[in-house]
Parts: structure tokens; C-alpha cells; sequence
């Protein structure tokens, strides 16, 4: 596969790793307003990554589709970063991983809006508006959950300092991301952290919580090394093609 | 003087129904992009919408059953889809629907959706946000505090 081929793998892999998992809280969230939004949320996921999953398979131009891709893969060919494939752990884990990943998100998909290939730009300026919606959801409920009781607290606190380990790789560049930037498609994402660092910081302030502590970063998703988690989501996810290769409906 | 070919293609349009909110058609809700006479340019609302499939299947059904079975269905992404392109007539029919229109020339300016929506059964602006997200991607859920009932309001986006 190409590097611009991979470039929208990861960024399709991404988003339907991610929307799987919220699609594991349907029916079962705290509330029903929550259980909406988490559903919402999912969905949007999931549309992103058939956008940028067909457009990979297109890239490839080895006859495969978004579904292709998203159900007749391994552990090991996926290129999700490891924060997205984090299991959900109780509500206030799952706040902290979207928390941190629809800012990051918004950020890199206002700046690939005006990237110089279209293809990569319009699946952004449409998907960034939606994240916004993501960004501002998580945040509140941050904000909710930090600044509400010592439960609640506890457990924000306990939910970050999980996922803090996870965001360093969602800044990090390598060949892919070189080359997509030069062939008019790709953005700096290291470029984002500033930006990314402002506005998280401004919410866990609003939360009356200290930023988590340093921890040494967690990697290896771009290339296939992932946790043991994605295994089991992908198990489920992709059962019905596992057991019936090809089937439609 | 003849109908054009567009024009009959806008006519069957005009009555093909939204599938989640069937009080107001395709065109209503401006996600046909372009007519002519080789094929329809329809774009999605959200990316996830799982009614886009079944969008471009009545568009198929009603352009088959009227003579245009050679007409073809494309898709765009790019200009994304805005509330702002919601007829007048569209923001009518969703306020009789008992759905609380998006406000005009909007757009992303107030994606936060924070101004208060009109009660679209008595009218009142003395309303409150329930769920940022609701039934459909594109609806939010609000509540009108004077006459106490529940209501659907399309998000500005």
C-alpha cells in the first residue's frame, strides 16, 4: 500500500476503531441522553470511516472497499492509534478518551479542510464540523464530572490519568505523514499539540483538575503494534464476515 | 410552453419525503445539489446519517417510476451540507412538524446551538437544551419551560 494509501487507512481506521467502542455503551449508558449522544457520536465515527476507508481502498486500487478494509483485516494490518481501541472502563474513562481525542481530532480535521487534495479536504470540512459537536460534549462533561462530587471526581481523575499515556501518539509523525503533507494531503500533526494543549488545558481548569502527570508515552499502533483489546473488538466486529467470508445483504 | 426535463426531475423531487422527518421532501432539507437531465447531485447531512442510503433509494424509486430510470444519482461531499440551505418553505413545514427550525445564515458560527430555541407549539423563547444530541443526528432535544412540553430541534450545522 501506498503512503497516502496508509495515510487514509489511518485516518478511516481511527474512526471506525472508535465508533465501535461507543457503539458498545447502546442501551447500556447512564442515561438516555447519554446513551444518544454516545450513539451519535458512534455514528459519525463510523461515517468518517467509510469515507476515508473507501477512499484508502481506492488509493490501493487493489479492488478493495471500506468494508473490505474494515472487516477482512488482522490485528496487525490495522493502524489505529491505541487510544481509540482503549476499552470503554466506566463512563468517566470513556469521557477522557473522546476528551482528548475529538480536540485532537477538530484540530487536524480544520487544518486538513484545507489541504490541496480535495478528496482528503471534503471528508474533513464535512467531519469537522460534526467533531465539533464531539469536542463540546466531552469537554462538558468533563467539566460535569471534575467539578461535581467525589465520586464523580474520583473517578475523572482516575479515567485521564488511564488515557493521558495514549496522546503523545496522537502528535506523532513518521514517513506517512511526511509524505501525505508533500503530496498536498496530509497535516503536521505535531504542530497541533500547542494548540491541542490550550484548549484541554483551559477545560481541566474550568473541571477544577490538574493536568495528569507526565507519563511515559505509549506507541505502535500506526505499524500494527497494538494492545490486546483490539483483538477482542475486532472479533466481535467483524464476526459475521469471519464466519460467512463475502456474505451480503 | 414544454416542461423541461429539469423541471419535471424538481417536480418529483418536491415529493419525495424525507425518511426520517417525512413532513418535508429532499429538496426542503437542500441536500439535492444539482438537476439535470444525465443525473441528480445529492450530498449527506452528516456523514453517518444511516438515512442516505435510503435517501437515494426513494430519489431511484420516484425518478424510476416517472420516466427517468437513465437519470443517475451522484454523490458529493464538498461544499459540505448546511442548514442554511433549508428552504423557507422546509423551515415551515419542520416548525408545523413540531420540530424547532435551525435559525438562518447561521451556520457554523453558532454550531454551539447556545441561542434559545423558539417552542415550535406555543412560540415562546423561555426554553432550555435537554441533549445536545436527539433522535437523528441532526436534531438536538429541548424543552420549552412555558408550556412544559418536549421538542426536537433541528441543530444548526
Amino acid at each position: 500500500m501506498d503512503v497516502i494509501a496508509t495515510y487514509a487507512l489511518r485516518l478511516g481506521d481511527d474512526s471506525l476503531i472508535l465508533g465501535q467502542r461507543l457503539s458498545e455503551w447502546c442501551g447500556h449508558a447512564p442515561a438516555l441522553e447519554v446513551d444518544l449522544s454516545l450513539a451519535n457520536i458512534a455514528l459519525d465515527q463510523v461515517g468518517q470511516a467509510t469515507h476515508f476507508l473507501n477512499l484508502a481502498g481506492e488509493l490501493e486500487g487493489k479492488g478493495r472497499d471500506g468494508d473490505a478494509l474494515a472487516f477482512r483485516r488482522d490485528v496487525m494490518d490495522f493502524t489505529n492509534c491505541l487510544l481509540v481501541e482503549q476499552p470503554n472502563g466506566d463512563f468517566a474513562q470513556t469521557i477522557a478518551r473522546q476528551f482528548l481525542f475529538s480536540h485532537y481530532q477538530a484540530l487536524l480535521f480544520e487544518q486538513m479542510a484545507a489541504v490541496k487534495d480535495t478528496r482528503f479536504a471534503a471528508i474533513a470540512a464535512k467531519a469537522a464540523k460534526e467533531v465539533a459537536y464531539h469536542a463540546t460534549l466531552a469537554s462538558d462533561w468533563v467539566i460535569r464530572l471534575g467539578d461535581g462530587t467525589d465520586e464523580s471526581k474520583a473517578r475523572m481523575v482516575a479515567g485521564l490519568a488511564w488515557v493521558w499515556r495514549f496522546a503523545d501518539e496522537l502528535f506523532a509523525m513518521d514517513a506517512a505523514d511526511a509524505a501525505a503533507i508533500e503530496a498536498g494531503a496530509g497535516v503536521d500533526k505535531s504542530a497541533l499539540r500547542g494548540a491541542w494543549d490550550s484548549r484541554v488545558d483551559a477545560v481541566l481548569a474550568e473541571a477544577t483538575l490538574a493536568r495528569p502527570a507526565p507519563h511515559r508515552a505509549t506507541t505502535g499502533g500506526r505499524i500494527g503494534r497494538h494492545s490486546e483489546h483490539l483483538g477482542h473488538l475486532l472479533s466481535e466486529m467483524q464476526f459475521l464476515q469471519r464466519a460467512y467470508p463475502g456474505a451480503t445483504w | 410552453m414544454a416542461i423541461s426535463d429539469t423541471d419535471r426531475i424538481r417536480a418529483i423531487l418536491a415529493r419525495v419525503p424525507d425518511p426520517e422527518i417525512p413532513a418535508v421532501s429532499v429538496l426542503d432539507l437542500g441536500i439535492v445539489r444539482e438537476i439535470a437531465r444525465d443525473a441528480v447531485t445529492i450530498t449527506p447531512t452528516y456523514t453517518g446519517c444511516p438515512a442516505t442510503i435510503a435517501i437515494k433509494q426513494s430519489i431511484r424509486a420516484a425518478l424510476d417510476a416517472n420516466g427517468f430510470g437513465d437519470t443517475a444519482i451522484e454523490t458529493t461531499l464538498s461544499p459540505p451540507w448546511s442548514t442554511d440551505w433549508i428552504s423557507d418553505e422546509g423551515r415551515e413545514k419542520l416548525r408545523a412538524y413540531g420540530i424547532a427550525p435551525p435559525p438562518k445564515g447561521a451556520g457554523a458560527a453558532s454550531l454551539k446551538n447556545q441561542a434559545a430555541a423558539e417552542c415550535p407549539r406555543c412560540g415562546s423563547s423561555n426554553t432550555e437544551e435537554l441533549s445536545r444530541f436527539g433522535s437523528t443526528p441532526c436534531k438536538a432535544l429541548w424543552r420549552c419551560k412555558a408550556c412544559v412540553e418536549p421538542f426536537d430541534r433541528f441543530k444548526c450545522h
